[in-house]
């Protein structure tokens, strides 16, 4: 029976873990123990309710409700000096338990501290645009939206960036194969050519390292090469390339394989 | 078959048509030679005056965060060489650090000097060529050919070292994998003595230049507050008015034992973010002097670790491999099944030449990151472009595009 390969995360797995492997953690430590961070989180906690807050690798990661994060971002620009969103994103967590995990990476310059907002929606929930006050989440909500399919609240124009508008699927999901789906292996074909055309051209085959023995016009039959359309039995007679005029040019010698002299001798 | 030209239907393809209001849309790129890249920019013009900017981006998308997720730690390595590929040693390592961040590993002194001499050789290419294809876009050919010697003259240097002259893939996680070629110090030196003299010529020929001032000066205006909404960094920022350079501010390698200036201004126009990529410039060479005697006292202390020893994340020097057992086991654990990070997210900002690089990786405990998100400086360099453009003249578009310095291989990814 063909092992099961679960659906809803297809990216690479490792093939071998030890059966006792316990995955170490990255250190957390509390947040009482940096002055700065301490203060901002009474602060933040003083307005808005605070999940979870932890220091992780130098940075304080606080976890809030998702209709907070309008308010809790101005606060944080407006009270706190964090002037800058450095980046925002998604997690993808539909395997688990169908949710999305939104993370926003903030920047304070005269504290020197960076602060990582989070907090999670569910699978078909929209987040809050913060495009108002940090004008770089136009563009990066915009990418989310493009790659999770988590749409925006208020945003001016959500739309995709980076691939076509007229694309089928999110890429960053985890349902998403890495070769990409049905609808990429013909969405050139069917753009260019045209529907009709699928069966002459065949579907886009986007594995690099893929090799066809049967392929009969590409490199993988180099000196077996037969007539376009022969039906492949993998006993065509070889056809060596010959790159020379018989007899040579004028100055130049024709090459044989036989009257060459092999140097077996290293020290010659 | 033949291609049926009229399939491909347009969604904006190469349409300038007159509307009602005299509105002209201008189609710029994404063929474009001075896009420096695949950028498009639909222009809404009112005579040559620019009422509306909307970039469109995405040509060079290669999917790198989705690759990312696909790939062990030490595959993705090269992968990032293909982000700012003008300065791909920056790409590397800032992608190194984080993992090393994540791991909570210590890299080597020797290892970390070497690191630094290649990041600043790496600004002064990125330097250098931005110079040269900002130069030649607004006509200056004699700088472009200018620049552009300098720059073979660092690439060789970097060929020596890593083999590579683009795609270096210079830096491993836990250290370098090679120590620096016997020129390597004497090239870098000759190249360093002549270099002031150089920028003083790129100057001479800039700085009182006429046509240079009326493209550069009071064009592109970025204030502070639009530059730090929009997420700006680098010199983009630096020009704008905020002096903040993470080498500096959050110093990362050996940084803090190493004296530079940062230079910025307060005007935010081209000239700027001109005269600033000048000045770092000199604080590189600076900071390379500096470099050159950490390493030659690092010789003297007989330092030559180049990795981190973490058998658990890092295989053995190449000796140990050939010649102890065990040490050829880990390593081929590493090489077939990858690194397993600690469970846990890491963000780690890095100062590359174009502004902060960022590496946001969030692992769970397996060969494969779970999530990393690229944070390039040019996607938003790029996304300024639609606030920043209009009630400017199609001449200025080129100027600006030159100066914000984007490097499509990093804003799509």
């Amino acid at each position: 029976m063909r092992a099961y390969k679960p659906k809803d995360d297809v990216q690479a797995k490792a093939y071998y873990t030890d059966r006792y492997y316990v995955a170490p953690q990255v250190p957390k430590s509390d947040v009482s123990e940096d002055a700065v961070f301490a203060a901002d989180l009474e602060a933040i906690q003083a307005k808005f309710e605070v999940k979870e807050a932890y220091i992780q690798v130098e940075q304080m990661v606080v976890y809030i409700n998702a209709h907070d994060i309008y308010g809790v971002l101005k606060f944080m620009r407006d009270e706190l000096s964090y002037t800058q969103l450095s980046e925002m994103s998604a997690i993808d967590w539909l395997a688990k338990d169908d949710t999305f995990e939104i993370f926003y990476q903030m920047l304070s310059m005269t504290k020197r501290k960076r602060i990582r907002i989070k907090y999670f929606i569910n699978n078909g929930e929209a987040v809050d645009s913060v495009e108002k006050l940090f004008r770089c989440a136009d563009w990066s909500e915009r990418e989310m939206f493009d790659m999770f399919g988590i749409q925006a609240n208020n945003h001016p124009f959500m739309k995709r960036i980076l691939m076509p508008y007229d694309w089928q699927g999110n890429p960053l999901l985890k349902t998403y194969p890495l070769e990409g789906d049905e609808f990429a292996a013909w969405y050139e074909v069917d753009k260019i050519y045209g529907k009709e055309a699928r069966d002459v051209i065949g579907p886009e085959i986007r594995d690099t390292a893929r090799v066809d023995r049967y392929d009969s016009e590409r490199f993988a039959r180099l000196g077996h090469e037969v007539p376009k359309g022969t039906e492949i039995t993998g006993d065509e007679p070889a056809n060596p390339q010959e790159y020379q005029e018989e007899g040579g040019v004028f100055l130049i010698k024709k090459y044989t394989k036989e009257s060459s002299k092999i140097i077996d001798d290293p020290q010659r | 078959m033949a291609q049926i030209k009229n399939r491909l239907t347009p969604f904006f393809e190469n349409i300038s048509f007159d509307r009602e209001d005299n509105e002209l849309i201008l189609n710029f790129g994404p063929q474009h030679p001075s896009a420096h890249g695949q950028l498009r920019l639909m222009l809404h013009l009112q005579q040559e005056m620019i009422t509306k900017a909307h970039p469109d981006i995405g040509y060079l998308h290669r999917g790198m965060e989705k690759m990312a997720e696909n790939m062990i730690y030490n595959e993705f390595m090269p992968t990032t060489d293909r982000m700012d590929y003008i300065a791909s040693s920056s790409n590397n390592y800032g992608f190194a650090l984080a993992v090393e961040k994540l791991i909570g590993l210590e890299v080597p002194r020797r290892a970390k000097v070497i690191r630094m001499m290649l990041l600043e050789i790496n600004r002064l290419m990125s330097h250098l060529f931005w110079l040269a294809t900002t130069a030649l876009d607004i006509g200056a050919m004699t700088v472009f050919l200018f620049a552009f010697r300098e720059r073979e003259y660092l690439m060789d240097i970097l060929e020596g070292y890593c083999g590579a002259r683009l795609t270096h893939a210079a830096i491993r996680i836990g250290g370098v994998p090679l120590d620096i070629q016997d020129d390597f110090i004497v090239q870098l030196r000759n190249f360093l003595d002549k270099l002031p003299q150089n920028i003083k010529d790129y100057e001479d020929l800039l700085d009182t230049n006429r046509i240079w001032l009326m493209r550069m000066e009071e064009v592109g205006v970025i204030p502070t507050d639009m530059a730090l909404s929009w997420g700006c960094t680098g010199p983009m920022l630096r020009a704008s008015g905020v002096a903040w350079d993470i080498r500096k501010e959050e110093p990362y390698e050996l940084y803090d034992e190493v004296e530079f200036n940062v230079p910025f201004s307060d005007k935010g126009d081209n000239f700027a973010r001109y005269r600033i990529y000048m000045e770092e410039m000199r604080e590189s060479a600076k900071i390379l002097y500096q470099t050159i005697e950490m390493y030659e006292k690092c010789v003297i202390n007989n330092e030559t670790e180049l990795m981190a020893h973490a058998p658990k994340y890092i295989s053995a020097p190449k000796l140990d491999i050939m010649t102890q057992n065990y040490s050829l086991m880990q390593h081929f654990v590493l090489v077939t099944q990858g690194m397993r990070p600690p469970v846990g997210e890491v963000y780690v900002a890095t100062e590359s030449p174009k502004g902060e690089l960022g590496f946001y990786i969030n692992s769970q405990g397996g060969p494969y990151p779970y999530r990393l998100k690229l944070r390039a400086p040019s996607f938003w360099h790029t996304g300024i472009l639609t606030d920043l453009l209009p009630g400017h003249y199609i001449p200025d578009v080129v100027a600006i595009i030159g100066t914000t310095n984007i490097v499509f291989g990093e804003v799509d990814r």
